[in-house]
């Protein structure tokens, strides 16, 4: 995600007055040459085909359900498969309200994390938290999962609702009846999820800050936090944004942990302690016994409504990065 | 090149000149059934050398779109075809029941140690999110002598679409015209309560982890589990406990309602007889009525008739109720019917 910025490497001038013109001579005039461009063109046009299939199929198996239901498939929040009735609502709603539960959780602890390692942890401790931390990433969706059922919602049951409840049960957010499967556990679920991706790439980018940038604040007479906020995070925050966009690109698709915790109830409400739905979890958990096509139709449609939303979130990010990138902020070429 | 390289070129590549004929067959279908379906094709195998068979679990919608696109030479499901489906298919296809199962109503009452009674509308009406409180009257007067808790009842069901949901639904739909007309029946349904597990074991786990929790899973995974689940009132208005026999005897109960001439597609719960547990169901193996294979066809059958006759002794100790005997006869009469080439392709036990 990350690169180096590309400094000049000694002894080799930066232009190439004589060299150009020998390079030139040798490129495209040999058959290896060109046969081997044309593998790699094909290899690289590949991947971006691929995607463009990829839509394609979607589109067209979703069309049936984009013919009888239209625009208010997204709008509408009754999902019935005995009726053929379907709408995505909830769906949406859940995804984007459980991605953005997590990302207010996992950012805060992410970039403290990286900070941590990078500018004030001691030298040895580093590299063995670095790597814990990265660990996370490692297990796999459904001992999450699990783990998320047996530990995390008897805990938010016995240890966190109550006094949630007591403090700020006059919100919204926090009314009704917590029953455990709920928007909350998956929130936090994913949030635990994204944390070593947005630590792991945050992490690599202070590294890449020059440390120029510190010693010119600590000059100045900054504190070290005031030299982190200052000029450390300034500098990489372009950087900072693409490992965010990260965590929630992986908090958007991800099923089977979420699945376990969220409720699968495909129903709005702004309370965190309602079962809620995720768009993902809703196709892994209905394909297989999908058995109209209306039905089969309708799950395309929402992976369809899933791949958009994924495009749109990443094409956002992009614009955003190249917004605050203006400066020659870290990481903002490689992202 | 001569005849000896070839051989020993054959042996060197570990080509074996078979015997006799193979016969590859391949299905696919429900998850329910599918530990009964491998350990049968196993130990059919020990015997058939010749006949591999292969059975995926991919779920019971996934078997019937492969079977209807001819990918595999069987299905397995837990829900019926339905008339539509296969007049789609030319009408080209048998229901075959291979074992039977069960569906019960698992409940997380800490401190209640006898197993809580549910009347039929009861239970439509828990599912329905109309009767919340575990010591409503409705349920306390079939429970006497058990201190039912003053606490919410939360209703726990599948997420993911399954037979089991089809088992449980059909029979709401058939002891409650509300459920019916509001709900109905289907391997996904739009329910109108309650948290969505993910499968037989996350049902289960939400139940245990949720106080007052009331779920559905399949009779064998509860056992196994060791799970309370509810006695249910049936038909003939007995209490009737969970259990492989009383789901055989919900079959045996439901032979006369079909008819000889059956063609299986039916559904048990609910059934007349007077010990039949009332949230049973066959689960069905879809075979088509004629093959272009007559070889081939003919050792599926065999298996077939091996496993409904031999294999039916397996069922128990894998947590599957079995077929009632008195049914074999029919079962041997539609196998009969399943012709290639315009011939039968199997005559029966007695003439092998």
């Amino acid at each position: 995600m990350t690169s180096l910025p590309n400094l000049p490497i000694e002894g080799i001038p930066s232009g190439r007055p004589s060299g150009e013109t020998r390079w030139q001579s040798l490129i495209g005039t040999d058959r290896s040459d060109r046969i081997y461009r044309r593998i790699l063109t094909g290899f690289a046009l590949a991947l971006p085909s691929l995607i463009v299939i990829l839509f394609a199929v979607l589109f067209v198996e979703s069309l049936p359900a984009l013919k009888k239901f239209g625009p208010s498939f997204l709008v509408t929040s009754t999902w019935d498969p005995v009726a053929e009735v379907y709408g995505a609502a909830p769906m949406i709603f859940g995804t984007l309200a459980s991605s953005f539960l997590a990302l207010l959780i996992a950012v805060p602890l992410a970039l403290s994390v990286a900070i941590l390692l990078t500018e004030f942890a001691p030298r040895w401790l580093r590299q063995p938290v670095a790597f814990l931390v990265e660990l996370l990433a490692a297990i796999p969706s459904v001992v999450y999962g699990l783990w998320g059922i047996f530990v995390l919602i008897p805990f938010l049951r016995s240890y966190v609702v109550p006094p949630l409840k007591a403090v700020f049960g006059w919100m919204p957010f926090f009314k009704g009846v917590f029953y455990g499967n709920s928007l909350l556990a998956g929130g936090i679920i994913l949030a635990i999820m994204i944390v070593p991706y947005i630590a792991a790439v945050s992490r690599e980018v202070l590294l890449a800050v020059p440390t120029s940038q510190r010693e010119a604040a600590l000059a100045m007479g900054a504190t070290r936090w005031e030299a982190v906020r200052s000029a450390v995070l300034p500098y990489g925050r372009a950087g900072l944004i693409g490992a965010v966009i990260l965590g929630l690109g992986r908090a958007l698709g991800e099923t089977m942990a979420v699945t376990m915790v969220i409720g699968n109830r495909h129903d709005i409400g702004l309370s965190l302690f309602q079962p809620a739905y995720t768009m993902a979890a809703a196709i892994a958990n209905e394909f297989s016994e999908a058995t109209t096509n209306m039905y089969l139709s309708a799950l395309f449609e929402v992976g369809l409504i899933l791949f958009v939303l994924t495009v749109v979130v990443n094409a956002v990010a992009r614009i955003l990065i190249w917004r605050v990138a203006k400066g020659a902020a870290v990481g903002s070429k490689a992202l | 090149m001569n005849r000896t390289t070839s051989l020993a070129l054959a042996a060197l590549l570990g080509v074996v000149v078979p015997a006799a004929a193979q016969f590859q067959i391949t299905g696919a279908g429900a998850t329910f059934p599918n530990i009964i379906y491998q350990n049968w094709m196993l130990t059919y195998n020990q015997t058939h050398p010749d006949v591999k068979l292969n059975y995926q679990s991919i779920g019971s919608g996934g078997g019937i779109r492969q079977f209807s696109d001819g990918t595999v030479d069987f299905g397995g499901t837990d829900a019926p075809m339905s008339d539509s489906a296969i007049a789609a298919i030319g009408g080209n296809v048998l229901h075959i029941p291979t074992v039977l199962g069960a569906v019960v109503a698992a409940y997380n009452l800490p401190g209640v140690a006898q197993p809580v009674r549910f009347a039929p509308d009861v239970l439509a009406d828990i599912f329905l999110g109309k009767l919340t409180k575990w010591n409503d009257a409705r349920l306390t007067s079939i429970n006497p002598g058990v201190t039912l808790p003053n606490q919410d009842i939360i209703v726990v069901h599948r997420s993911d679409g399954s037979g089991t949901t089809f088992v449980w639904t059909d029979y709401l739909a058939k002891v409650s015209p509300e459920w019916s007309q509001k709900v109905g029946k289907g391997t996904s349904v739009n329910w109108p309560v309650g948290l969505g597990g993910r499968g037989n074991e996350g049902v289960s786990a939400t139940v245990r982890q949720t106080p007052g929790a009331i779920g559905y899973t399949e009779l064998g995974y509860a056992m196994i589990n060791k799970m309370s689940f509810g006695v249910i009132r049936n038909q003939a208005g007995n209490w009737i406990t969970p259990s492989l026999e009383s789901v055989t005897a919900a079959a045996a109960g439901a032979m006369k309602d079909m008819g000889e001439s059956t063609d299986f597609r039916v559904s048990i719960t609910n059934s007349p007889g007077p010990q039949a547990y009332p949230a049973a169901s066959f689960t069905w193996l879809l075979v088509h009525k004629t093959y272009p294979d007559s070889a081939k066809s003919r050792a599926l059958v065999q298996f077939i008739w091996w496993s409904l006759t031999d294999g039916q002794a397996k069922a128990p100790e894998l947590g599957y109720a079995p077929l009632p005997k008195e049914m074999r006869p029919w079962l041997e009469a539609r196998l009969k019917s399943i012709t290639s080439g315009g011939r039968p392709v199997w005559k029966g036990p007695s003439a092998e």
